[in-house]
């Protein structure tokens, strides 16, 4: 039998994404709603519950970034000049909003505008990847070996659609983060954000569900065709039953449920993303197979990944695990 | 601003200021990592508060540092891709599982334990928060070995064949992580940023001696950098020679750069201390050399030969002045460091290392003289390899990504802008957290950095949180 490194690294990446999807989307979703809650004693228990977390959740994203370069360059290469300007802002963005973590509690006078810099540098992250999934989703033409379209073609509506429901998953992760890590008024604010933000996000899943099919053909066929239509019957259902969650948890005060079932809403969005375009990584200009390097280099780095993610994935659990429980004011080491 | 410059040369203009904004912070942080590491090991075993102090001291300013190289790192990963894209797509095989193996061993390790090293020696108790701190220390070097072995493979790169699509396939991997370059890279680097961070400790020690602060902290803090400045700088010196023979070998024509040979000398060749690079006419003006002591540094005698540029063709040599000179800086400020150490080995054998304030002073203004060497070494090895990107087979020039110059431009501004509103903010930030007092963990004497500690926990900020 022979292995199909160029699939298992697909899955791997993929993994990574979602990881940095998920785990960055609550800590950037915690920082947009910086600017709903103007208390500085709110704003304070808010970053801390994500500081000692944060940096580990956006290594996914650099795992991401070097890990398509080194096992599809030929993706790295077309995807990133394609995305050239929603990356470069992210970037920025995810600047402003990283060192706010520290400046933050370094100054009186300027507090505010890094106060303004964590909650603006988190938006136009969260945006700019937004984009970027729509971008790609909406297809990335490919000419000997580059990327043959114009430095704009990322800006569609569709594309600001996806930047906007983006924003508002994130919103909703960062809400039912604050549920289940803070308490008091702060945490009954969130609960009733939460609530709102749950039908918001799910009314923007099925926006994109109902635009998405008609961005390529492969599209329509992967959702109305056989066998794949049954996951465009399976998967909604699975998202009212995520929401029924949601709804449920913020009820009946069982604070950790409405995050692991908003969580489960990304997993579901995720998956119907990908069942779209598999096998295609560049969409539909290139395939997994198009775009891996060469058995040296896929082998080479499995070894380690097969080693050292489920290490990883340890460590960073026992991290959540030391800052377990609720944040309070006063602590954290500044 | 840039519209007479093509995308090729604005590629160019914003790697190296990203990269060069970025590799200050962990030139500092591998050192500051390790210097954490030692005194938290010296508080563990010696039960001295002073260490602690110190190490809490250092603490905050290394996370304010981390980060930053945290935010700019991210931004390398995705500069390859973004600009380099052609570039990417052939050493992308080699140099991305490289690049990936530094992600997995070394970022998640930092990240992981950097939380539990900040906030969490009252959640885990001593032992496992020294774990934590090693682990961070761990990280930055094992980060360091991958990095500069990416570098390295790009300077001088074996083990690999190239198939039909032009990419670079790895053919031994222990060839390509171990080519010829990489283990002078990485202890020259290594060294370098130890002696960074000896700087700065020393400068920051030397600061509160002389400002009487703390002077049993400050004293700490001074000696152990200057002991780190004695013994490292004169090894980064054999380093560096060692190096630069290294690179004589695999990269002549950078060495020639650096030395200004225009011309080769069949009987010995002069070192030229000072002079002014005429690229145009081919020689170095106003020069003020040694004869043949360039011979004896490189081939160990006073008469061997030595080739110089015009061995080289003209679209294959890099641009003389700059390397010329920026050479000449970083060895410079080696040799200062090498001073500096050695006077304070004087000091401390008269027992005035304590009360010298003109060591003091001179140690203050040395402070940032790390940076500057890093710098220097950095746009020596980056702009001798030119006009390569994998050197001998890839022209920067066959490079870049197919992005129009005015989007390239206007991500080089706003990299420029941001940066220094970020990065000069934060350079305020740290200078400020250095000239705190190294003793007193009372928050309401300070405002800001302190408000509550990691080890004790101090008072609530301004008496009305809740508990």
């Amino acid at each position: 039998m022979v292995i199909d490194l160029a699939f298992i690294w697909a899955a791997i990446i993929a993994f990574a994404v979602l990881a940095y999807v998920v785990m960055d989307g609550f800590d950037l979703g915690v920082g947009i709603l910086f600017a709903l809650f103007p208390d500085k004693k709110d704003r304070d228990v808010m970053m801390n519950s994500v500081a000692p977390v944060w940096d580990g959740n956006e290594t996914w994203l650099v795992l991401g970034g070097g890990g398509l370069l080194a096992v599809f360059p030929l993706a790295y290469a077309t995807i990133l000049p394609a995305l050239y300007m929603p990356l470069i802002a992210m970037l920025l963005g995810l600047i402003f909003r990283g060192v706010a973590f520290e400046y933050r509690w370094r100054t009186k006078r300027w507090e505010r505008v890094w106060d303004v810099a964590f909650a603006g540098g988190s938006l136009v992250a969260g945006f700019c990847q937004g984009i970027a999934l729509g971008a790609l989703v909406q297809g990335i033409p490919v000419v000997d070996r580059a990327y043959a379209g114009g430095w704009w073609d990322w800006l569609t509506p569709f594309s600001v659609a996806t930047g906007i429901a983006l924003l508002i998953g994130y919103t909703l992760l960062g809400s039912t983060w604050l549920v289940m890590k803070t308490e008091g008024e702060l945490a009954a604010r969130a609960r009733r954000l939460a609530m709102q933000l749950a039908f918001a996000t799910v009314a923007a899943m099925g926006v994109f569900s109902l635009w998405t099919p008609w961005q390529r053909p492969l599209y329509l066929d992967r959702w109305f065709g056989f066998p794949t239509a049954i996951f465009s019957v399976i998967v909604p259902l699975l998202v009212l039953g995520c929401l029924y969650l949601i709804v449920r948890g913020l009820r009946t005060g069982r604070d950790a449920q409405p995050f692991l079932a908003a969580l489960g809403l990304f997993i579901l969005g995720y998956a119907g993303i990908g069942i779209s375009f598999y096998p295609y990584i560049v969409p539909t200009s290139l395939t997994i197979w198009d775009a891996a390097a060469p058995p040296a280099s896929l082998s080479f780095l499995l070894v380690g990944a097969l080693v050292l993610v489920p290490i990883i994935l340890a460590y960073t659990a026992y991290a959540y695990w030391v800052f377990r429980g609720k944040v309070r004011h006063g602590e954290g080491y500044h | 601003m840039f519209e007479h410059f093509d995308a090729l040369v604005l590629a160019r203009f914003q790697f190296a200021f990203t990269v060069s904004a970025h590799i200050i912070f962990p030139a500092f942080s591998i050192g500051t990592a390790s210097y954490l590491f030692v005194l938290e090991a010296l508080w563990l075993k010696t039960k001295d508060k002073t260490y602690l102090e110190l190490f809490d001291f250092w603490k905050t300013i290394f996370a304010v540092a981390f980060g930053m190289g945290v935010v700019s790192g991210i931004v390398m990963s995705y500069q390859f891709g973004t600009n380099w894209a052609v570039f990417s797509d052939k050493a992308g095989p080699v140099i991305g599982p490289l690049m990936g193996y530094e992600v997995l061993t070394a970022f998640f390790l930092e990240a992981g334990f950097l939380g539990v090293m900040l906030f969490g020696l009252k959640r885990v108790g001593p032992g496992l928060h020294f774990l934590a701190t090693g682990m961070v220390a761990l990280g930055t070097l094992i980060s360091a070995t991958w990095i500069l072995a990416v570098n390295s493979w790009m300077q001088t790169p074996t083990g690999f064949a190239i198939n039909e699509n032009g990419q670079f396939i790895p053919v031994d991997w222990w060839a390509v992580i171990f080519n010829p370059s990489f283990p002078y890279r990485l202890v020259h680097m290594v060294l370098a940023a130890y002696l960074t961070t000896a700087f700065v400790v020393g400068a920051v020690g030397a600061w509160h001696l002389l400002k009487r602060t703390a002077p049993l902290r400050a004293y700490t803090m001074f000696s152990m950098a200057m002991w780190m400045a004695a013994i490292v700088a004169p090894l980064q010196i054999l380093a560096g020679d060692a190096h630069g023979l290294n690179t004589l070998e695999h990269q002549p024509a950078k060495v020639m750069a650096m030395e200004g040979h225009f011309d080769s000398h069949p009987n010995g060749a002069p070192l030229i201390l000072f002079g002014i690079p005429n690229q145009a006419e081919k020689r170095v003006d106003y020069a003020v050399e040694i004869p043949k002591l360039s011979s004896l540094i490189l081939k160990h005698g006073l008469d061997e030969p030595l080739a110089g540029l015009d061995t080289i063709p003209e679209d294959k040599q890099p641009p003389v002045a700059i390397v010329f000179w920026s050479f000449r800086l970083m060895v410079g400020i080696g040799f200062a460091m090498l001073g500096i150490g050695m006077w304070s080995l004087l000091c401390r054998y008269r027992g005035t290392l304590d009360s010298n304030v003109w060591l003091h002073r001179v140690a203050v203004a040395m402070g940032p003289a790390g940076f500057a060497a890093v710098l220097a070494g950095w746009v020596t090895t980056e702009v001798g390899r030119q006009p390569f990107t994998i050197y001998g087979h890839v022209l920067t020039a066959e490079s870049h990504s197919p992005i129009a110059a005015p989007a390239v431009a206007t991500s080089l501004i706003a990299f420029i802008v941001v940066y220094f509103f970020v990065f000069g903010a934060g350079t305020f930030y740290l200078l400020r957290l250095m000239a705190r007092l190294p003793r007193d963990p009372s928050p309401e004497l300070m405002e800001g950095p302190i408000r509550a500690r990691g080890i004790t926990p101090g008072p609530a900020h301004g008496g009305t949180h809740g508990h």
